[in-house]
């Protein structure tokens, strides 16, 4: 088990640049999920771990050792590839023992070895067939068992869930966990889907279009996110953004959206003030409540639209042109056109500054 | 509704399943006069050869009669051609093979190495590379032909009787070999970075990653090369016809030219005996692996 570092490590494609300037500190035995959009460079980040991209600047080293310019074969490291990459000309055996082969381990501990891990993925009668032969579920397994079966000091996923049916996916988030807190293998998790990351990482590294946004565990990315970005990016349904600014009238504090004003604690409208004026306003859908009679310093609108997701229904509220999402229990009574008032939860808001997209609250 | 659509709905079910069917009918039709029947005077020559080579008298040029062997014995017992006289046909057929077989050894190491570096390397010149060795093929050989045996002559293959053969197959492999780099680059252009990445992460050298993971994949697109390779040197005219003057080393189609070519009485029955015979490698391969070559030909691989 290692401790993994990326130190100021940036990796460009001519003139893509696919990451810049990553600082990253993974523990060891820890469990991060590098989470972003498609295309955000943390595939390649992965690649970069594994020894297959070099990186064009920076370091990466394990514990305290420089492995920069070492090749995938000299870093003890297993993955797993989101296609499962299993060598279709060998059974299930020959996909799991092939890393220790090339280790020229002794036959009979291979042999021992491979059972072991395969009972432990309980793929123990599978041993015999071609990957073909198997479901995707069962290959995934299988790519798992590969990567393990070598004792690795690292282990990398690339989003290893995603080609798995929605059922398959949840169970097999468990068993990873479960699986990754009992081998402790220091593990890095790719993944663009944020339940993924939120359910299973100790830490979540949030990348987009190349630049590390926010190095949090999943509690404080969802309750303090760093940006606009990480804000928008992570829960669902998604945050609310309202754009306006803020405004100073006899020593209150106003948000001010244009098509409603929202009075603000002094001590809040002053935090605010001090950074910017023109701001974003973010709640979640979880963070505002509906009432059906006028309150104070409630925001009116109309029910646009309802989404009944069962266990709760997202209301969306139309207020001016802005459409607010709010989550509430199933109530058969809030009908599109139906007026209502929006009590928004003055310590779940967060502020942005417009320019810089950074999070002032 | 349009009004066309309207009247075409009045239609009765019968009429429209008449008219459908006479559509489909018009459909083979077309299939049939273009793809059935240029293939007839081709397979009438096959029977030709089959049914001349195995009569003594053949009737009208298709109806056999006097079933017979006669033709077949070059076999086990001496072939005349001109003033040389082999004692069978398997000396023949051995430096035919030689040629072949060695065309075909050389195309298959030297194309899967270089089919690898044409779809996985990155360096400079590669599409211009590419472009190069299309451009390439287009040019017969036959112009190479006094360059060729000046090469020849100089590396002191020429008349040297086996080693003008291995020169032979040389000059075959060189002639082919990008055109097979050229078939098992898409080969290997269809296996996902994926599964190499893999092989180098399980604990493979680049090398290791090519030869235990990477060429067993592409083993279709091996077989059709060597197929084509080992067909194409076992074809060999010219350079067999211009550069062997010594007639122990002749290869079948060489033979049968002579055989045709030189004297005035020309046995027809053994000559379609030696066609045939000399046709049955391609046959064995065009039927064992006609999947393998429409792969090829029709592009990439499918799985």
């Amino acid at each position: 088990m290692v401790k993994v570092t990326l130190d100021h490590v940036s990796k460009f494609f001519g003139k893509v640049k696919a990451v810049i300037d990553l600082y990253l500190e993974i523990r060891d035995g820890e469990f991060v999920a590098l989470l972003g959009p498609s295309g955000c460079g943390k595939t390649t980040t992965l690649l970069m771990i594994a020894g297959i991209y070099k990186p064009t600047k920076g370091r990466i080293l394990f514990d305290d050792e420089d492995v920069t310019d070492l090749p995938p074969k000299d870093r003890n490291i297993g993955m797993v590839f989101q296609s499962y990459a299993l060598y279709p000309h060998m059974t299930v055996y020959e996909n799991i023992a092939f890393p220790l082969r090339l280790k020229k381990v002794p036959r009979n501990e291979i042999d021992r070895k491979v059972k072991e891990v395969a009972k432990l993925l309980q793929i123990d009668h599978l041993l015999d067939r071609k990957p073909s032969q198997l479901s995707g579920g069962q290959q995934q397994r299988v790519a798992l068992g590969r990567a393990l079966v070598k004792e690795p000091d690292v282990l990398l996923l690339d989003e290893p869930l995603s080609n798995l049916d929605a059922k398959l996916r949840i169970l097999m988030r468990a068993e990873l966990k479960r699986l990754q807190k009992e081998l402790k293998i220091t593990t890095v998790y790719v993944t663009h889907d944020q339940v993924e990351a939120m359910s299973m990482a100790d830490r979540i590294a949030v990348m987009n279009a190349g630049r590390l946004q926010q190095y949090a565990e999943p509690d404080e990315l969802y309750n303090k996110p760093a940006n606009l970005f990480v804000a928008g990016f992570i829960g669902a349904p998604p945050m609310n953004f309202i754009e306006g600014s803020i405004r100073e009238v006899n020593g209150n504090y106003f948000f001010d959206a244009g098509v409603f004003t929202l009075k603000l604690s002094n001590e809040l409208g002053e935090l605010v003030a001090s950074k910017s004026t023109d701001v974003i306003l973010g709640f979640r859908p979880e963070h505002a409540k509906i009432s059906l009679i006028e309150k104070p310093n409630a925001i009116k609108g109309a029910i646009y639209v309802t989404e009944p997701l069962g266990r709760d229904m997202v209301v969306n509220v139309k207020v001016g042109n802005i459409i607010i999402k709010v989550l509430t229990e199933p109530n058969p009574t809030l009908t599109p056109g139906k007026t209502v008032w929006l009590i928004i939860d003055e310590d779940k808001m967060h502020f942005f500054d417009k320019s810089t997209e950074k999070a002032i609250v | 509704m349009t009004s066309s659509s309207y009247r075409r709905s009045k239609r009765s079910i019968s009429t429209r399943r008449v008219i459908a069917l006479l559509r489909s009918l018009t459909k083979y039709l077309v299939v049939i006069v273009v793809a059935v029947i240029p293939i007839i005077p081709i397979l009438l020559m096959y029977g030709w050869l089959l049914v001349q080579s195995f009569s003594s008298r053949v009737v009208l040029g298709l109806v056999p009669s006097g079933l017979t062997i006669e033709n077949w014995k070059f076999l086990w017992s001496p072939v005349k051609m001109g003033l040389k006289t082999y004692p069978n046909i398997w000396p023949i057929t051995l430096n035919t093979l030689f040629v072949a077989l060695g065309e075909a050894a050389l195309v298959v190491l030297v194309s899967t190495m270089a089919g690898y570096a044409l779809s996985r390397m990155n360096f400079r010149g590669r599409v211009a590379l590419m472009q190069f060795i299309i451009a390439l093929h287009a040019f017969p050989s036959v112009i190479l032909l006094i360059a060729l045996f000046i090469i020849l002559n100089k590396l002191g293959l020429y008349g040297k009787g086996y080693l003008t053969l291995m020169g032979i197959m040389l000059i075959k492999a060189g002639l082919d070999i990008p055109m097979a780099s050229w078939i098992i680059k898409g080969f290997f252009d269809s296996i996902p970075w994926d599964v190499e990445w893999a092989a180098l992460v399980d604990g493979c050298t680049r090398w290791r990653a090519w030869r235990s993971v990477i060429v067993p994949l592409i083993l279709p697109g091996i077989g059709a090369i060597s197929i084509f390779s080992f067909l194409s040197g076992w074809s060999e005219f010219l350079l067999v016809f211009t550069y062997v003057k010594d007639e122990t080393y002749y290869t079948l189609p060489v033979l049968i030219y002579h055989l045709i070519g030189e004297f005035r009485f020309i046995n027809w029955g053994m000559l379609a005996a030696i066609g045939l015979f000399y046709a049955i490698p391609t046959l064995i391969f065009f039927s064992t692996s006609q999947k393998l070559l429409l792969r090829i030909y029709v592009g990439g691989i499918k799985r």
